[in-house]
C-alpha cells in the first residue's frame, strides 16, 4: 500500500508554474526523501499535499482523496507536517506550543520527553527564545504526540549544528520506525543515512525515482540534485 | 486637587468603556486581519437589545433587577450580531479586504437605516437603578457610582479575557493565529471555529460597551448612530494599544480616557475648543504612531 499517491500535482503561485504534472508514489513505511535543487518545488510540493496552496491534480494520503479537503481535515487524516522554518509559535511557550498540537485525547508526551527531555525542562520558556535547534525539537515533538502515520518534513537539517544533525537523524531513524516519512532535504549524508527511496524534482517536474543507494554517486548527487556531503 | 481627581476616575471610567469597545475589534484584527466596520453596529445593538428586553419585562421585577438583565442583554445581542455577521457575510470574504471594508460598512449603514426607521432618531431611554445616577464620597471627592459600573465591567472583562487567552485551548488557538494561522491549521486544528468565537467574544464585550456608553456618558439613553460613534474611539485604542494585545488595549484605552477627559476639562470650555478632546486623543496617535509603529504592545505591521 502506498501512503502517499500524487497524479498530474499542478501550482501555480505569482503567475509561475511551480508544479507542472508531478506524479509519484511514497510507499507504506520508512523515508523516501524528495530531491532537487533549491527553488524546483520540494516545499510547494509538501504544501500542496495538505491543501495550504491551491493545486489541480489528485492526491491520495493514507488512501484517502484529499480533493476539497481544507488543510486541518487533511492533517487530521494522520499527517504530520514539519515546516522548513521550523514556524514554532513564538510568542507561546514550549508547552502551549505542544498542548496546540495535541490532536488525540493521550498525546504521546512520554515518548516525546524521552527523545527531547530538554523539552520538559523548558515547558514554560517562550519557544521565541529558543535556540534553533530547541525550536526543531519543538517542530518535530508537535508531529509525534499524535503518532500521525505519515509525516512530512521539510529540510529539519537546515541551520543545525553538524552534531544536532546527527542527534536529528537518530530521532528520525527512531520515528521511522512506526511512520512513514517523506523527507525534502538537502543534507545528503543525512539522506543517505535514512532514505531507502528517493524522487526527484526539477523544473516542477519529477524527472527521477528510484533506490537512495543510487546517490552513491556523489559527483552524480552534486550534479543533478544540488545536494552538498555533509554530517 | 478633588476636581482632579474626579477627572481622573471620570477618564478612567471612560477608558473602561473604550477598552471593551476596542477589546474585540483588537481581536478580530489581530487574529483575522479584518476590518471590521460593523464592529460599532455590535455596540448599538447590544445596548438596543438592552432597552428592548428592560422596557418589555414587568417594571415590578424592580430597576436593579431590570438593569442586570439589560446588561445580559447587552452582551447577548452584541454576540448574537457579531456571531451572525461572521458566519453569513465575513466568512466569505475572508482573502478581500477591500470587500470586507465595503461590506462591513454598508451593513453598518443598512441596519442603522433600520433602526431609524423601526425606532425613530429620538434617543430611547434605558431604566437604571437610582443609585447608579447617584455619586458616592470618597474622601473629599463626589464619585459617580455608574463610573464604578463601568470600571468593574472593564476589570472583570480584562481578567476573564487575559485568563481565557492564556488558560484556555482557544485562547492558546487565538493566540497562536494572531502568530500565524496557516501554521495552526496544518497542525490539525480549526482555525474557522477560533475565527467565528473571536466575532462572538468581540461582539459580547462591544455590546456591553454600547449600553454602558449609554448608562455612563449618554444619559442613560441609547441612539442609532451611538455606536458609529464609539467606533472611531475603539479604532484608535486598538492601533495605540498593538494589534492584537488585549493589555495594549487595556492600557491604550487609559491613556486615551485620561487624555481626554482632562483635556476636555481643562481647555475644552476655550472658545474654539470645544473639541479639543477629539483632537488630543489623535495627537495621542499620532506621538504614539511616531516613536512606536506597532503601537504599545502590539506585533510588527
Amino acid at each position: 500500500m502506498n501512503a502517499v499517491e500524487v497524479r498530474e500535482l499542478s501550482v501555480t503561485l505569482g503567475g509561475s508554474h511551480v508544479l507542472q504534472g508531478v506524479t509519484f508514489d511514497v510507499p507504506a513505511g520508512g523515508v523516501t526523501a524528495l530531491l532537487g535543487r533549491n527553488g524546483v518545488g520540494k516545499t510547494t510540493t509538501l504544501r500542496a499535499l495538505l491543501g495550504m496552496v491551491e493545486r489541480r491534480g489528485e492526491v491520495r494520503l493514507l488512501g484517502t482523496d484529499t480533493a476539497g479537503l481544507a488543510t486541518h481535515r487533511v492533517v487530521r487524516l494522520g499527517v504530520g507536517y514539519v515546516p522548513e522554518d521550523r514556524d514554532v509559535f513564538s510568542g507561546l511557550s514550549v508547552e502551549e506550543n505542544l498542548r496546540l498540537a495535541e490532536q488525540r485525547s493521550d498525546p504521546l508526551y512520554d515518548e516525546v520527553f524521552a527523545l527531547f527531555p530538554e523539552l520538559k525542562e523548558r515547558a514554560r520558556q517562550r519557544a521565541g527564545t529558543l535556540s534553533g535547534g530547541q525550536q526543531q525539537m519543538v517542530a518535530i515533538a508537535r508531529v509525534l504526540l499524535n503518532g500521525w502515520p505519515l509525516l512530512l518534513v521539510d529540510e529539519p537539517s537546515k541551520g543545525l549544528a553538524p552534531l544536532l544533525v546527527s542527534d536529528l537523524a537518530d530521532v528520525l531513524e527512531r520515528v521511522a520506525e512506526r511512520s512513514t516519512i517523506l523527507l525534502v532535504e538537502q543534507n545528503l549524508a543525512l539522506i543517505k543515512r535514512l532514505a531507502s527511496r528517493v524522487i526527484v524534482l526539477d523544473h516542477g517536474e519529477v524527472i527521477h525515482t528510484g533506490s537512495s543507494a543510487e546517490l552513491a554517486d556523489e559527483s552524480l548527487a552534486r550534479r543533478f540534485l544540488g545536494v552538498t556531503s555533509g554530517a | 486637587m478633588s476636581v482632579f481627581l474626579a477627572l481622573t476616575f471620570s477618564g478612567v471610567a471612560l477608558g473602561a468603556v473604550y477598552f471593551l469597545a476596542a477589546s474585540g475589534l483588537s481581536l478580530i484584527y489581530g487574529l483575522m486581519d479584518i476590518l471590521n466596520f460593523a464592529h460599532g453596529l455590535f455596540m448599538t445593538l447590544g445596548a438596543y437589545a438592552a432597552w428592548d428586553v428592560a422596557t418589555h419585562l414587568p417594571a415590578s421585577w424592580g430597576a436593579p433587577t431590570l438593569f442586570g438583565v439589560a446588561l445580559v442583554a447587552s452582551i447577548l445581542g452584541g454576540a448574537l450580531a457579531a456571531g451572525l455577521t461572521e458566519v453569513l457575510i465575513i466568512r466569505h470574504l475572508y482573502a478581500r479586504p477591500v470587500s470586507q471594508i465595503l461590506v462591513t460598512i454598508g451593513l453598518d449603514l443598512a441596519v442603522v437605516g433600520l433602526l431609524l426607521g423601526g425606532f425613530g432618531s429620538n434617543s430611547l431611554s434605558v431604566p437604571v437603578p437610582l443609585w447608579m445616577m447617584e455619586a458616592s464620597k470618597i474622601g473629599s471627592v463626589n464619585l459617580p457610582n455608574a463610573d464604578f459600573v463601568a470600571l468593574l465591567a472593564g476589570v472583570i472583562v480584562l481578567v476573564a479575557l487575559e485568563w481565557f487567552l492564556a488558560r484556555t485551548r482557544f485562547g492558546i488557538t487565538i493566540r497562536a493565529g494572531v502568530e500565524n494561522r496557516t501554521m495552526v491549521s496544518a497542525l490539525g486544528v480549526h482555525v474557522g471555529r477560533a475565527f467565528t468565537l473571536v466575532f462572538i467574544i468581540g461582539g459580547a464585550m462591544a455590546g456591553l460597551a454600547g449600553l454602558l456608553y449609554s448608562v455612563v456618558f449618554s444619559g442613560d439613553l441609547v441612539s442609532p448612530t451611538q455606536g458609529d460613534s464609539l467606533l472611531i474611539f475603539a479604532f484608535i485604542v486598538v492601533v495605540i494599544g498593538g494589534l492584537g494585545s488585549i493589555r495594549g488595549s487595556a492600557i491604550a484605552a487609559l491613556l486615551v480616557g485620561l487624555v481626554q477627559d482632562y483635556t476636555n476639562f481643562y481647555l475644552g470650555t476655550h472658545p474654539g475648543f470645544a473639541e479639543i478632546g477629539n483632537l488630543s486623543v489623535v495627537l495621542l496617535l499620532a506621538v504614539v504612531l511616531e516613536w512606536r509603529p506597532r503601537g504599545l504592545l502590539g506585533r510588527a505591521l
